[in-house]
């Protein structure tokens, strides 16, 4: 090599530098708004929030973060849209029911989802009771799970004989859990309750009536015999076991394998107002779910020890442990290893998965919070403009490029839509593309063009 | 003066003993009361120690006995979150709030030296760069919700009492003023803050819209409904103490050709002071009651929710913090009554009429 070729070769080296060091000041996003207010419900899968505050990772991206409990999912979602919190722990269903108006109209999205699986069903002692007479057992006596919703039938028609009603509550009428119980109810053959445009009960012809009751509040519910069940998220399912009031007979790990369930929510125009304040929090929220998982769960005991804080969740460490560490006890004494029951990182589970919104809708249409039917174009149109994978892999790059994560550990070139999966409690295959092909193979629910008139399912 | 039925709601003032044993600051009886009082000490003890005993020994004694029945009993009742806590878990949870308390100063402080180390950075990376001192964003402390929770009982209770003094003149002044309000006074007095809350949260929300609020909305949102609850007592004993005036005294007004004003101010409002005096007193125990009520309903920062979140966090310890709130609650009632009560005799000639 020359002379002057050396001394090009430095100049370049040196000209690369430079532009290595620029590339490393731009990491520092020039945030819009700094100091911010972020709203919880009480639940362990709140703990991407925690984490991210306590481990100082919101700190990292130069934001002030206060992290606020909030009554219940309703109070979330109005305080979102005035403003007054910023950002907030949502349930799947609620960007996705305000934007196509069902209950309040309003332009939410999401470009998070905060973890996988991490609900359960729990019915009250005296179902309970009722239930396991039918139950299958294994050869050691032990019940054999998953626990089809067959087996609620002695109940119910208990129930029936004597004329009581069979009450079961969940979250919120567009909650994962509401979806959930329904999938879980239909697929053992009873009837949850339909939606319509002038009845929003969602009780329609059901042979349970399903009402809302906000997480915290329902082991003290069903031990009030206000409700005889409730599907909801953790800690609530373990503290009817600790309380002695209920028993916990499915997890939505066995409805449905790894499914979504919360996502970090904000408004539109907050959204387009705030780009790189959004940026910021999601590159914190995935370092904090990357925290969470690390070395097979190694952290998850500290996780649930903050998570115990009275600021946080606020139930007893045992209680927050049994379903945080990877275990779930369904009895007393029965405790199970459920791996995957939280997953915050792991089968790239914050990634926003059109499909993810799109089987959220199907269940919309399935119990009638959507009345008419829609094309399959219409599924994907809402689904696209409430998931923004774009913005998660935005902030996601600047976390590789930060050496803070590594490259295999996201999903780039998905086209957002999840292979067809059959993991589900009754085997029927879910393809995101097709939703309208997915509503016809269900055996109870809506359908095509039917709708709910008068209390009936009229075809059209 | 036919005012509300029920306006007598001058509540005799329960003073201790001792304090009603001790001389009064106006009373001029004080100065040559004393050295009998002394004579009597180097002659007879026992008028000092029955004094003594009941204005410090019975409620000693009942204290003692209530811990006692209290502990006993609490044992006995099983909750789904285990026994009712007796006095030691109620201690130990104070205690426990307390060490929360100073853990929590101390990540504030340093918060604060991150923050300023974070500000000095970015300074020396671009000396142009805006900076802001940016507030905590931990949680409030048990300490720092009581006094948000005293922040706003006494912001809501300002309001009404700048609404409610006026009104009650009036009304005691004027018969026809007094017709007028009467209706709305007896409609709207029985009213629970948990009936106002959500027509004032959707009002506040509404009508308070401002890119940087000086006063965040939920706390709006309380005071207000302090506000309208707490109005009611002062109203109505403003009035009747207006009303109840000695005629001489506004006969005598007339014949001096007095000025509206002069009559108002040298007459008027020093003549019904105890009354108006007892009117807040009662107003102010009601605001902070409805307050806590707000707070836990509405979710606003203070002790109410405090109590809500306790009680939704449904851990071992939280019946046993809820009980320290309870505690507290009592306290702070009884020591805003104690300062209204300050307050009165030092604003009214001759302590009470």
């Amino acid at each position: 090599m020359t002379r002057t070729g050396k001394f090009f070769g430095a100049v370049l080296l040196a000209i690369a530098q430079l532009a290595a060091a620029a590339g490393a000041q731009a990491a520092g996003l020039k945030l819009e708004k700094e100091q911010l207010k972020l709203g919880f419900i009480k639940l362990t899968d709140m703990a991407p929030l925690a984490i991210a505050y306590e481990k100082g990772y919101f700190e990292d991206e130069g934001l002030y973060v206060t992290l606020e409990p909030q009554a219940n999912w309703k109070v979330i979602l109005d305080r979102i849209i005035t403003g007054e919190l910023d950002g907030a722990h949502m349930l799947a269903g609620q960007p996705l029911g305000a934007t196509i108006g069902f209950g309040t109209k309003a332009d939410v999205i999401t470009a998070f989802s905060l973890d996988l699986n991490g609900n359960a069903t729990t019915v009250s002692n005296e179902v309970w009771a009722l239930m396991k007479p039918a139950l299958q057992v294994d050869a050691k006596g032990k019940v054999v799970r998953p626990i089809r919703a067959e087996a609620l039938k002695p109940a119910l028609d208990k129930f029936r004989a004597e004329g009581k009603p069979f009450r079961m509550a969940m979250v919120f009428p567009v909650s994962t859990h509401n979806f959930e119980l329904r999938y879980w109810l239909a697929a053992g053959g009873i009837n949850p309750g339909f939606y319509s445009p002038t009845d929003v009960s969602g009780q329609i012809r059901g042979d349970v009536l399903i009402s809302v009751t906000p997480p915290p509040q329902m082991p003290a519910t069903l031990e009030a015999g206000t409700i005889n069940g409730y599907s909801v998220g953790e800690p609530w399912n373990q503290q009817a076991i600790a309380k002695g009031v209920g028993v916990p007979v499915i997890t939505d790990f066995e409805i449905w394998r790894n499914n979504p369930e919360k996502v970090f929510g904000v408004t539109k125009a907050w959204a387009q107002k705030n780009p790189n304040t959004h940026l910021a929090v999601l590159k914190a929220l995935i370092r904090a779910g990357m925290w969470l998982d690390a070395n097979n769960g190694a952290n998850r005991k500290e996780a649930a020890q903050i998570l115990s804080r009275p600021e946080y969740v606020g139930a007893d460490y045992r209680v927050i442990a049994n379903s945080m560490t990877g275990t779930f006890e369904y009895t007393k004494g029965e405790k199970l290893p459920v791996p995957d029951f939280n997953v915050f990182f792991r089968y790239f589970a914050n990634y926003p998965y059109y499909s993810d919104a799109v089987w959220y809708l199907t269940q919309m249409r399935r119990w009638g919070q959507i009345p008419e039917g829609k094309p399959d174009q219409w599924y994907q149109d809402v689904a696209k403009s409430v998931y923004r994978p774009d913005i998660y892999l935005q902030a996601a790059k600047l976390l590789v490029a930060e050496g803070k994560a590594k490259k295999e550990d996201f999903p780039w070139d998905s086209d957002g839509y999840r292979a067809p999966t059959k993991e589900f409690i009754d085997g029927i295959e879910y393809d995101g593309r097709k939703p309208n092909e997915y509503l016809a193979k269900m055996k109870i629910g809506l359908k095509g063009t039917e709708k709910v008139e008068n209390g009936n399912v009229v075809a059209r | 003066m036919s005012l509300p039925g029920n306006a007598v709601m001058k509540e005799e003032v329960v003073v201790p003993s001792a304090e009603a044993a001790a001389p009064g600051p106006t009373a001029p009886a004080a100065a040559e009361s004393r050295p009998p009082a002394r004579s009597a000490k180097a002659r007879d003890l026992r008028p000092m120690v029955m004094t003594l005993w009941r204005s410090v020994g019975i409620p000693a004694v009942a204290i003692v006995l209530f811990l006692f029945i209290w502990s006993r009993l609490s044992s006995g009742i099983e909750t789904s979150l285990g026994n009712i806590p007796g006095p030691a878990a109620v201690w130990s949870q104070t205690q426990a709030l307390w060490a929360d308390h100073l853990a929590e100063r101390e990540k504030r402080a340093a918060f604060y030296q991150r923050q300023e180390q974070r500000n000095a950075a970015r300074l020396a990376e671009d000396p142009t760069a805006k900076i802001v001192e940016r507030k905590y964003t931990g949680k409030p402390t048990y300490i720092d919700q009581i006094f948000t929770s005293l922040q706003t009982v006494f912001a809501g209770f300002l309001l009404a009492t700048i609404i409610a003094v006026p009104v009650g003149i009036l009304c005691g002044l004027s018969k026809t003023v007094n017709r007028a309000f009467n209706p709305f006074i007896q409609l709207f007095k029985p009213v629970s803050p948990l009936a106002w809350l959500p027509i004032v949260t959707l009002l506040v929300s509404a009508l308070y819209v401002s890119e940087d609020p000086m006063f965040a909305k939920s706390f709006v949102t309380s005071a207000i409904t302090v506000t309208l609850c707490s109005l009611w007592p002062t109203v109505i004993n403003t009035a009747l103490g207006v009303a109840s005036i000695d005629r001489d005294l506004l006969n005598v007004a007339k014949v001096l050709q007095l000025g509206v004003f002069t009559r108002l101010f040298k007459l008027v409002l020093p003549a019904s002071l105890p009354l108006i005096f007892t009117g807040l007193r009662l107003s102010l125990g009601v605001g902070w009651m409805v307050l806590i009520a707000s707070e836990m309903l509405a979710q606003n920062p203070g002790l109410g929710k405090f109590i809500w979140d306790e009680f939704q966090n449904g851990s071992s310890n939280s019946l046993a913090r809820i009980m320290v709130a309870v505690l507290t609650i009592g306290f702070v009632g009884f020591l805003l009554d104690r300062a209204m009560y300050g307050l009165q005799s030092l604003f009214t000639f001759g302590a009470r009429r």
